[in-house]
């Protein structure tokens, strides 16, 4: 059983910051897909906040579990059964040293950010929510923050309350603090818009929420890739994050709570590994965390969410913080300096996101103009349409950057943008 | 620009994506229907004017909307070619429009005229929704009567 295998240690924490040299071309060779080239061109991938790209370390090691380790986790009484389970508790110390949480039992293993706010909204807000209760998001939320809370309140006759945000995409503080309410029941944050690229001061606003009483979950799917991220400094109840987008397989997730908080929740979904005891009259639940880990999970996809956290640590945070920070100024100058393309979202924080309008041509034909030129951005509404009617727009173009992204690939950018306007000036 | 978005973005699209013809809500209109791409955002109303009779006949068609080039320029030209057609020929018209744009490259269809200006579409599988957007409006605004006019037709 879980509590009975010998867990070997984790790996030691790769350091938040090393003092390594930051060589990109070096890290590009690290990530196979960028040698493809599309529509005969080197591929200047700038999805990024929809998935990044996966270096060869996390491909190899998924790879390595499925060749040698394959079995069930928890449950085989034999060796390859120990070793599978061996690879993805480690995979739970990793996670826990990368966000500093207190305790491994804090650490479950979801689908992804999506499931991990809707485990929340139904375990823990819905047994305490009653009519005229509030929940609290804002306008930047993805709509997989907006959705969760919506059905929950119509199940509950709760209600959503929304905070606003300026022009430029920044959160209006004094409206937050008029709406944290004694009826207020839960605030529910994004980290970094995954549209505008804002990086919301949640120290600050998760501060005031507590002086009220309010718990807060953090949507932190675009932080973990470009911040560091310590749930204990930070004081937040709950932190969900998405494993594809920091580099690990699809299909993996992390939500965060603290212990206390876990521990009066009952269960999101019901068999597998979640139970202790079962009789056809009573159910006894697990401890922490396999409480809400119902089912197989993605093994192989969560041991190989802790080599893309050891791939990142090794590299250092802060060293990829200011590598795209940069690219971000870089970017940010040479886009503003293209004839009727106006950036939606300057906030002075922000992450290395650049949402676009072009007075000539719309952001579905700017993509496929870009596709040509072998450059992957989004357009769309990217999934916050809600935020998209706040500012006016009915689709942005989005380029978002990640620690591979280079001079070359705005370049490539810059230069299919004025390709856009020769086509449709 | 390579010869595939040479084909997509030829002048009359770009054109019609610029200034869209029959952009405006039709006086009289006895048909309207809204039509939306969640995936993208796009969204536009079709509005037609068929007068009853024995032998009904559409009058005329506009559209009001947003969207990229493809499907405004699509759903202008779709008002243009609607005018003098019966309801049931411009159901024909969709499926052979449809056909146009999903079927095999190089078959010879049946001569669409003007509409044949979207077949570089066929080329971007991803952009056959934006071609396409306003003719699932049309169906829709065609069976009104088994439809509420203020339901949107979805291209998902």
């Amino acid at each position: 059983m879980n509590k009975s295998i010998p867990l070997t240690t984790a790996s030691p924490p790769g350091p938040r910051d090393n003092n390594s040299r930051f060589d990109v071309n070096d890290l590009r060779s690290q990530f196979p897909i960028l040698e493809r080239r599309i529509q005969g061109h080197p591929l200047a991938y700038l999805d990024n906040a929809a998935t990044s790209q996966k270096p060869r370390a996390v491909i190899d090691c998924i790879q390595r579990y499925y060749l040698h380790t394959n079995a069930n986790v928890h449950r085989g009484v034999y060796q390859l059964s120990e070793e599978a389970t061996r690879a993805y508790e480690t995979s739970r110390d990793k996670v826990q040293q990368f966000i500093n949480a207190r305790e491994r039992a804090e650490i479950i293993f979801v689908k992804g950010t999506t499931e991990a706010i809707n485990l929340v909204a139904h375990s823990y807000a819905k047994p305490l929510l009653r009519p005229g209760d509030e929940i609290l998001i804002s306008t930047m939320e993805h709509h997989s923050n907006i959705v969760p809370w919506q059905i929950i309140c119509n199940q509950t006759g709760a209600q959503l309350r929304v905070i606003p945000i300026s022009d430029v995409g920044e959160i209006d503080m004094q409206a937050f603090g008029a709406l944290l309410s004694p009826t207020c029941r839960m605030l529910s944050l994004t980290h970094v818009s995954n549209t505008l690229g804002t990086i919301t001061p949640i120290k600050q606003m998760i501060s005031r929420a507590h002086q009220h009483g309010i718990p807060v979950l953090i949507d932190g799917a675009q932080a973990v890739p470009h911040l560091t991220v310590d749930v204990q400094a930070l004081d937040a109840d709950f932190y969900a994050f998405s494993g594809h987008k920091v580099y690990g397989p699809t299909g993996t997730g992390v939500l965060y709570g603290k212990r206390e908080i876990l521990e009066q929740m009952q269960p999101y979904q019901g068999g597998g590994d979640m139970i202790s005891q079962v009789t056809f009259e009573h159910t006894e639940y697990n401890e922490l965390p396999y409480r809400f880990e119902a089912g197989t999970p993605n093994i192989a996809g969560v041991v190989g969410l802790g080599c893309a956290l050891d791939y990142i640590q090794a590299i250092g945070l802060a060293q990829i913080g200011r590598h795209e920070q940069a690219l971000l100024a870089y970017a940010s100058e040479a886009l503003s300096a293209i004839e009727g393309l106006r950036l939606i979202g300057t906030a002075s924080d922000k992450a290395g996101i650049l949402s676009f309008v072009m007075d000539a041509a719309h952001a579905h034909d700017i993509s496929t103009v870009l596709d040509q030129a072998g450059v992957a951005i989004r357009a769309g509404h990217h999934c916050t349409m809600p935020l998209m009617s706040r500012l006016g727009v009915a689709a942005t173009a989005r380029a978002s950057l990640a620690l591979y992204n280079n001079q070359a690939d705005i370049d490539a950018l810059v230069a299919g943008l004025h390709e856009v306007n020769r086509i449709f000036k | 620009m390579n010869q595939e978005l040479r084909e997509l973005y030829q002048e009359v699209i770009i054109d019609h994506g610029r200034h869209p013809r029959n952009f405006k809500v039709l006086e009289d209109y006895t048909h309207s229907q809204k039509g939306y791409n969640p995936l993208c955002g796009d969204r536009l109303q079709l509005f037609l004017r068929i007068p009853p009779g024995p032998q009904p006949v559409i009058e005329a068609a506009s559209f009001q909307g947003e969207g990229c080039a493809i499907s405004m320029a699509s759903a202008s030209l779709l008002t243009e070619s609607l005018k003098g057609k019966t309801p049931e020929d411009a159901k024909v018209l969709f499926q052979q429009f449809h056909q146009l744009l999903t079927g095999d490259h190089n078959c010879t269809g049946p001569d669409l005229g003007k509409l044949e200006v979207l077949t570089g579409v066929r080329a971007f599988p991803t952009r056959i929704k934006c071609a396409t957007l306003a003719w699932h409006t049309l169906l829709g605004a065609l069976d009104q009567g088994e439809t509420k006019p203020d339901n949107w037709v979805s291209t998902e």
